[in-house]
């Protein structure tokens, strides 16, 4: 096979090489137990506090509201069950999410619905969107927390976060963001977004799998979720993924330095994608126009079914997404695209490309000048394709 | 997680397309489910002749399609209508289990379009062929709804 052309990163990202520079030593020289009393696990520490400090640098809150996890789904889980748990004591049993969320978002509601707590799934709009009215209009004093994820990982569109949590602080109600795919590429301020709890995940910002972050407004206590040592101020047991975390505060730093360069970067490669591949016929972008990730292109291409087309795509070196059910490892099409309003047979049909700071032009005109090829190959064989002709003459 | 040769039907999948001269004509599936096979044969003596397929649907579905219209060209009815899925996962060296729906649309595909040719001729199909399942995975829609 030729050169790849990676178009995934919103799935995860390649590890940058100055971020591999910064962990090696840390399984090397810096292996102790941050927890020991010596100097290789001092350094461990030392280390760890000041990837602390750079994470709430870089996303504008206190170091001491940092708390490193295994990842994404981790800080989600905790953050959620946490605060759900903790409420329940004061009668509080409600909690306010989206359609549109994360599985891990979603699953952790679902779960607490099974245990008796009540879940409002607010409804999105054609493009993915919610409003702080429709949060404000949901609360009530049962209320315990809200999570609305920063910016959906399939269709890119950005949620009014500052808004949603300026609604929240009024109503005295928690907030929390699954941040995992704005983090790096969009700007984020824990302080003037109003959040009180936010999760990240450094994979997704060209650092290592399997290591993120809950930052947890000071005074804001969701029960633990790890118990066992005192690690993370006895908020988070577990011997630190030292390397992982290191990795994390570097690969986070430089994300945040690149954000306005990137987001220039990529809006013309994604523009271009945009406009170009929705002028197949019978495509439509997914997603809103312009509050949307820098990255991300969603598009749904009828007649064809979303998993042929990332195989024949990955025939020719092309890694992309797509939320049919074929990928999802379920039957039903992606949850986010039937949420704004996509039939199923559409939502079969459906290509993501997120792009990352590797991508190129000429990356684009490639994608562009193999797609449509496949496009024709499939929609020759499909009698869905068929019909939708026969039906139009 | 596909074997090399669904890849190869899948890439260069066997008797697709339409034919003009189809004496039966089967479908199976619906869109919504994210998988629709359309059969097309030829039957001539009791021998189906010629055969074409066209599939909406993933990997599977077009590798299943174009290994069953395969292994029943210039196959009598009565050899086609034993055609199993599990004779097509075997001829494609296996599938991965979620993907096993997709041989059994294959096989209702070719059931479906064996129906077909008896319905068009005034005999009522199912004596014959049994009852076709029509809907991809077994429920009303087919649609699971975890």
């Amino acid at each position: 096979m030729e050169k790849v052309i990676y178009v995934d990163n919103a799935a995860t990202t390649s590890v940058s090489q100055s971020v591999i520079n910064a962990m090696l030593p840390c399984y090397t020289e810096f292996y102790g137990n941050p927890s020991s009393v010596y100097s290789v696990g001092l350094e461990a520490e030392k280390l760890i506090n000041e990837a602390r400090n750079l994470v709430a640098q870089a996303i504008d809150c206190e170091p001491n509201e940092v708390f490193f996890t295994s990842g994404g789904s981790e800080s989600d889980n905790w953050a959620i069950k946490g605060i759900a748990k903790r409420m329940l004591a004061k009668g509080k049993n409600h909690i306010i999410t989206t359609a549109v969320e994360h599985h891990a978002v979603l699953h952790s509601c679902q779960a607490l619905e099974r245990e008796g707590f009540n879940v409002t799934y607010l409804p999105v709009d054609e493009y993915g969107m919610i409003s702080a009215k429709q949060v404000e209009d949901a609360i009530t004093e049962k209320t315990s927390l809200v999570t609305v994820m920063y910016a959906n990982n399939e269709i890119g569109t950005i949620m009014p976060i500052a808004e949603i949590g300026e609604v929240c602080r009024k109503k005295g109600v928690v907030f929390h963001t699954d941040a995992v795919q704005a983090v790096g590429h969009i700007h984020v301020s824990f302080k003037k977004d109003n959040i009180d709890m936010l999760s990240l995940s450094a994979h997704k910002f060209n650092g290592p799998k399997g290591v993120g972050c809950l930052i947890v407004k000071k005074g804001v206590l969701p029960n633990i979720l790890i118990d066992g040592g005192a690690q993370e101020r006895g908020r988070r047991a577990g011997t630190e993924n030292v390397a992982g975390i290191v990795g994390l505060g570097v690969a986070i730093t430089e994300a945040v330095k690149e954000i306005d360069e990137e987001t220039k970067k990529l809006t013309v490669l994604r523009d271009k994608l945009i406009e170009n591949i929705t002028k197949l016929p019978y495509t439509r972008l997914n997603g809103h126009p312009t509050k949307r990730l820098p990255g991300n292109v969603n598009i749904s291409i009828q007649g064809i079914e979303g998993e042929a087309l990332l195989l024949s795509l990955d025939h020719v070196g092309i890694c992309a997404s797509s939320g049919s059910a074929c990928t999802s490892g379920s039957l039903d099409p992606s949850h986010v695209l039937l949420a704004i309003g996509l039939p199923h047979e559409i939502a079969h049909g459906s290509l993501r490309i997120s792009l990352g700071n590797n991508n190129t032009m000429e990356d684009v005109d490639t994608i562009l000048k193999e797609l449509p090829i496949i496009v024709e190959r499939l929609r020759a064989m499909s009698p869905v394709w068929e019909d939708m002709m026969k039906n139009n003459k | 997680m596909y074997s090399e040769k669904v890849m190869d039907h899948f890439t260069n999948p066997r008797n697709v397309g339409e034919l003009a001269d189809a004496n039966a004509i089967g479908e199976v599936g619906n869109a919504k489910c994210g998988d629709i096979m359309k059969m097309y044969f030829k039957i001539d003596k009791n021998v189906i002749v010629d055969v074409k397929f066209k599939t909406f649907g993933c990997g599977a579905a077009v590798a299943t399609s174009s290994m069953a219209t395969e292994l029943i060209k210039g196959k009598t009815i009565e050899e086609a209508l034993k055609l199993t899925n599990k004779a097509v996962v075997e001829a494609l060296d296996g599938l991965p289990p979620v993907k096993v729906h997709c041989s059994v649309l294959a096989e209702q595909a070719v059931k479906a379009t064996i129906a077909d040719y008896y319905t068009r001729q005034g005999i009522d199909p199912e004596p014959i062929v049994g009852k076709i399942e029509e809907h991809c995975h077994g429920d009303e829609c087919g649609c699971s709804t975890h």
